[in-house]
């Protein structure tokens, strides 16, 4: 089971990544959600992946390690009102900048190839 | 405490200025020499103790844990200067009250050279190191104000300038040198630190602190080659190059050498580097300072030059010289002050500082003339003037020293030469000043000044000659304590009359003489010599360096910060990459002893969906609401996952969160672009494609090598003590409001802030609503449907009391007020969805800043609550009470705590969501987007 988890916070760290790396906020947004699922699986391995044993006294032998569990309850929480910041951020970007790239400015567009095409011919 | 008044009455005094300029010129002048008079009353009651030999030691802990104290002292070495500071300072207060003129700012200059004086004073008593360069630092900056004062002159700013950087570089180097000491010794106090000489000595780091505390000390002092920066200092008002740069400022750094000289000399390594640096300043500024025609350029270098021989002095290995630097440091800072301040005079009262012109003034002022000339005299060493007296020992001290081994006796003849120019430009500055004819087309008729801006002229001059003439009397007794400070209590036997016999000394004093009158008489062959060589400006060469530098500065950093977002991810990741994958290839095997967990159907299904669907949405970015649904998929996934893995608590606040999360996404989304363009080239989609990939790969290793290994953990501690000491079964729930309860309200503060933060974004946010979507078609004007909105409406209460209950068990079972507080928010948004932001508006006036204000301060003062039963911040009670019917419950002050939390969540969630929301609401503006 250990194998397959940790493949799965490869893989969304993978794709979180790449969205990072899109040069419009959405993606950019969306990729960074990706990546805070990531981290919060990786957090909560760090007690270690146990079955049944939830930290609720009297309800088994043995626990599982409560203490990550309680930082990325609210790592949660944050993390909702740091998406929503952005989020909010991106399109106050675009109402006031008229674009929606994270440099707040369109990058210069490659010179037309046709032209070029014609100046040999 | 009389002490702390040394420093703190002149730094109370920098405010006087300010508040009397409107009394008056004169008035001004007055008030602001009161402070600093007092202070100097201060010291010369005190100095009667420490003539006796005793240091007086005050201080006051101020940060103890880092071993920074305030922390002064006063023993012969703080009393000499502090008398030469405040002391001089008051006659340049009154020097300054005739030399500015009525369109200078009398306050804004009185006000800078009292807070010079401040710092000045406060590095000469200060008993703790980084308190003694926070005083250093304070005299560049102030002196920085000074220089600059007349800040309409190009002249005067690049001189400021270049004195700030060099003196602050060399301030840098000096930090580090006090920090290395502090390391060596183990403490910043001075008292240990004198005491650790030997420690020190002997120590490995002992050549770099040494190196570093002197390029601290020659860059203040203008010792060679960092002694460019006095010359073009001189932009200044005369009354400052009085006392910075002859009494004070330039002193600081031969003060530094003596403060240090009982810890960091006697090595080989000292006398090597101070003598030969002073001995090469000496004869450089006396040789320049020949060549100059500017009145106070030559002043400027002739102080150079006595900078080095004071330097040079404290370079060589005997006690006497010691004695002999600190008694030319009382003579130089008279003499020249005086001479400054009648250069100051002459350029005041006939408009030009020019000795081309200056010509014959002892006709025009006869009276200034005579001062003038009894001063540079004493700077020429001539007998029965304190001049004399100390460069006779000068003379007899370079007769003594070996620390060049054969090469030693070069040391007397070079000093000899040294004397020769000394008296040539002496010479030059009196009798081209003051006689040599008739003066040059002077802008004003030479006169003799005011009669109160004599006074402080007369004042030096009179102790020149006093100390010439009775040496022993005048200033025997602080000499002797000064030295002995200096020397650490080892005072040689030493003599200070003004005749020793027909010696060795007495013939280098006549050479010097009469070699410097046939050099002044011969001095056009020297000067057509001279003219052969181009002159170099050093402020070009300074400007270069620093231009050069901004540049090579600003390439590199354009190399960096090119305002590219993507760039910046890449630099950043590849860093991280770089730190990660170190350590990662020392591991031996990725998997560890732990036992794994067998896996199931079930779940392999789960971890494909969630693959997939990750996938699915960095492949389909572009189609930017699907994606939108195949990333829910994966937040839904995450939540089964933390269900699966014992994790019931968090299972439920990731799917609410999800909830709310996808909900915001898509109405973010109803105003930005439906579609991303295809923008990135597909090499770009490669690299970053190979960087992700190899990142992913890395934290699924660490991930998996982490799973693997048994666990420690101090979890224990919680699952013991839940039960008992936080009164709740759910050992989760009790971590965050109970043992960690400080940590819960500083995020939920941090939650608070963000909603705060966003509604501010929104309040003014000027975005157009899009009339139709990407294909064009217009939005559905339809109603809400009617199905929806009664079964939600219907819905509310359920949902509301669902919340409760999760509110009410979470400290025994899974929930709490962060769940609470989500599912609430859910309810209520969904009310949002259903029937519209309008038709919300008229029924549910909840005003959710307030919300969260409360949900905050509730949780605040439920911590201070605990003060009242005179318990730390934030200490739980709970107890259990029975009811009939009810039966057993419990009440914990840790669920007002959670009350806090459920009010900030809700808050902070709806204040987002809700007035994002109002953003759609029809009365605002469309217009078809082209995007």
């Amino acid at each position: 089971m250990e194998a397959v988890y940790a493949a799965c916070v490869g893989l969304l760290t993978f794709s979180g990544v790449f969205l990072c790396l899109r040069g419009r906020t959405f993606p950019v947004v969306m990729g960074l959600t990706l990546l805070s699922y990531a981290v919060n699986l990786f957090l909560f391995s760090s007690g270690r992946l146990k079955l049944e044993g939830a930290a609720i006294l009297g309800t088994s032998f043995s626990y599982t390690d409560p203490l990550p569990q309680a930082l990325v309850l609210t790592a949660i929480v944050i993390g909702f009102a740091m998406t929503a910041f952005i989020v909010i951020l991106a399109m106050r970007a675009r109402a006031d900048l008229g674009n929606d790239h994270v440099d707040g400015r369109l990058p210069p567009q490659p010179e037309a190839k046709p032209r070029r095409k014609k100046e040999h011919a | 405490m009389s002490l702390f008044w040394i420093p703190l009455l002149p730094l109370l005094g920098t405010l006087v200025p300010l508040l009397s300029e409107r009394f008056g010129r004169s008035a001004c002048a007055l008030f602001t020499a009161i402070l600093p008079a007092i202070a100097l009353a201060i010291v010369l009651n005190l100095s009667l103790e420490v003539l006796q030999g005793n240091t007086l030691l005050q201080s006051f802990s101020w940060i103890p844990a880092m071993g920074l104290d305030l922390s002064f002292r006063l023993d012969g070495l703080a009393l000499l200067f502090c008398i030469l500071i405040l002391g001089i300072g008051l006659l340049v207060i009154l020097y300054a009250r005739y030399y500015l003129s009525q369109q200078d700012s009398m306050s804004r200059f009185y006000a800078y050279l009292i807070l010079f004086m401040t710092a000045m004073v406060g590095i000469v008593t200060s008993n703790n190191m980084i308190q003694l360069w926070l005083f250093w630092e304070l005299t560049s900056i102030s002196s920085f104000l000074l220089i600059s004062f007349w800040n309409h002159k190009s002249d005067a700013r690049k001189g400021a300038r270049m004195a700030l950087t060099v003196t602050g570089a060399g301030g840098l180097a000096l930090l580090a040198g006090l920090l290395l000491i502090a390391q060596i010794v183990g403490s910043y106090d001075l008292d240990v630190v004198l005491a650790s000489g030997d420690t020190l000595r002997e120590h490995a780091a002992y050549p770099i602190a040494l190196v570093l505390v002197l390029l601290g000390a020659f860059t203040k002092s203008a010792q060679f080659p960092f002694h460019f920066w006095l010359p073009h200092a001189m932009a200044a008002p005369t009354p400052v190059s009085a006392y910075l740069h002859s009494a004070t400022m330039v002193k600081a750094g031969i003060f530094l050498m003596a403060r240090f000289y009982p810890v960091l000399s006697g090595t080989e390594l000292w006398f090597l580097i101070v003598s030969l640096t002073g001995l090469a300043t000496l004869l450089l500024g006396a040789y320049i300072a020949l060549f100059k025609h500017d009145l106070k350029g030559l002043l400027a270098y002739s102080t150079v030059s006595h900078l080095g021989l004071i330097t040079l002095l404290l370079g060589m290995d005997t006690q006497l010289a010691a004695v002999a630097a600190v008694f030319h440091i009382i003579n130089h800072a008279t003499f020249k002050a005086s001479l400054f301040m009648a250069a100051g005079i002459i350029d005041h009262e006939s408009g030009s500082r020019d000795m081309r012109k200056l010509n014959g003034l002892w006709k025009y002022m006869p009276y200034t003339a005579t001062l003038a000339m009894v001063a540079a005299a004493s700077m020429a060493g001539v007998p029965l003037l304190n001049g004399f007296l100390s460069k006779e020992m000068f003379f007899a001290e370079t007769l003594h020293q070996v620390a060049l081994g054969s090469l030693s006796w070069m040391v007397p003849v070079l000093a000899t030469l040294g004397g020769v120019f000394s008296v040539a430009y002496s010479t030059r500055f009196i009798h081209d000043v003051f006689f040599n004819g008739e003066p040059i087309d002077l802008p004003k008729t030479p006169h003799e000044p005011p009669r109160y801006m004599r006074i402080p002229v007369e004042v030096l001059v009179a102790l020149c000659l006093l100390v010439g003439i009775f040496p022993g009397f005048i200033v025997g007794d602080l000499l002797a304590s000064a030295s002995s400070a200096v020397l650490a209590g080892n005072l040689p036997e030493y003599s200070l009359s003004i005749w020793h016999g027909f010696n060795l000394p007495l013939v280098m004093s006549l050479i010097a003489m009469l070699g410097g009158l046939v050099i002044y008489y011969n001095r056009r062959h020297l000067f057509q010599f001279q003219a052969q060589f181009p002159e170099t400006d050093a402020k070009l060469v300074f400007e270069r360096l620093i231009q050069s530098l901004v540049a090579g500065a600003t390439e590199a950093h354009k190399v960096f910060e090119n305002g590219s977002l993507q760039r910046y991810m890449v630099l950043l990741l590849l860093f991280a990459l770089v730190l990660t994958a170190g350590p990662l290839m020392d591991l031996n095997t990725t998997a560890g002893l732990r036992p794994h967990l067998p896996i199931d159907a079930v779940e392999i299904t789960a971890a494909v969906l969630l693959c997939l669907s990750a996938l699915a949405t960095m492949i389909w970015h572009r189609k930017r609401m699907i994606a939108l649904l195949t990333l829910s998929v994966v937040g839904l996934i995450v939540s089964i996952a933390f269900a699966r893995f014992s994790a019931p608590d968090l299972a439920l606040t990731q799917l609410s969160v999800e909830v709310v999360t996808v909900i915001l996404l898509m109405l973010a989304l109803f105003f930005l672009p439906q579609k991303t363009p295809k923008e990135s080239s597909p090499r770009r989609v490669v690299r970053d494609l190979g960087i992700a990939a190899i990142i992913g790969g890395i934290i699924g290793t660490i991930n998996y090598a982490l799973m693997t290994r048994p666990l420690t953990s101090i979890s224990d501690f919680f699952l013991a003590n839940s039960k008992t000491g936080g009164g709740g079964t759910n050992v989760v729930n009790v971590i965050l409001v109970d043992f960690r309860g400080f940590d819960t309200l500083g995020e939920i503060t941090v939650l608070g802030i963000a909603a705060l933060g966003i509604f501010k974004l929104i309040a003014r946010m000027r975005l157009f609503m899009p009339a139709g979507d990407e294909n064009g078609r217009p939005w559905a004007r339809d109603r809400h449907p009617v199905m929806l909105a009664v079964i939600s409406q219907s819905l509310l209460p359920l949902a509301l009391l669902v919340s409760v209950y999760i509110f009410l068990r979470g400290h025994n079972l899974p929930g709490g007020g962060f769940i609470a507080g989500l599912v609430t928010s859910v309810a209520l948004v969904q009310q949002y969805v259903a029937h519209g932001v309008d038709w919300i508006k008229e029924r549910l006036k909840i005003d959710y800043q307030w919300l969260i204000a409360s949900g905050v301060l509730i949780a605040a003062l439920t911590g201070l609550g605990s003060w009242v039963f005179e318990r730390p911040f934030l200490t739980s009670w709970f107890d259990y009470f029975h009811l009939p019917w009810i039966g057993e419950f419990e009440l914990a002050s840790a669920m007002i705590f959670d009350l806090g939390v459920y009010l900030t969540v809700v808050g902070a969630t709806l204040l987002i969501l809700a007035n994002l929301g109002k953003l759609t609401t029809s009365h605002r503006p469309t217009q078809p987007e082209s995007e």
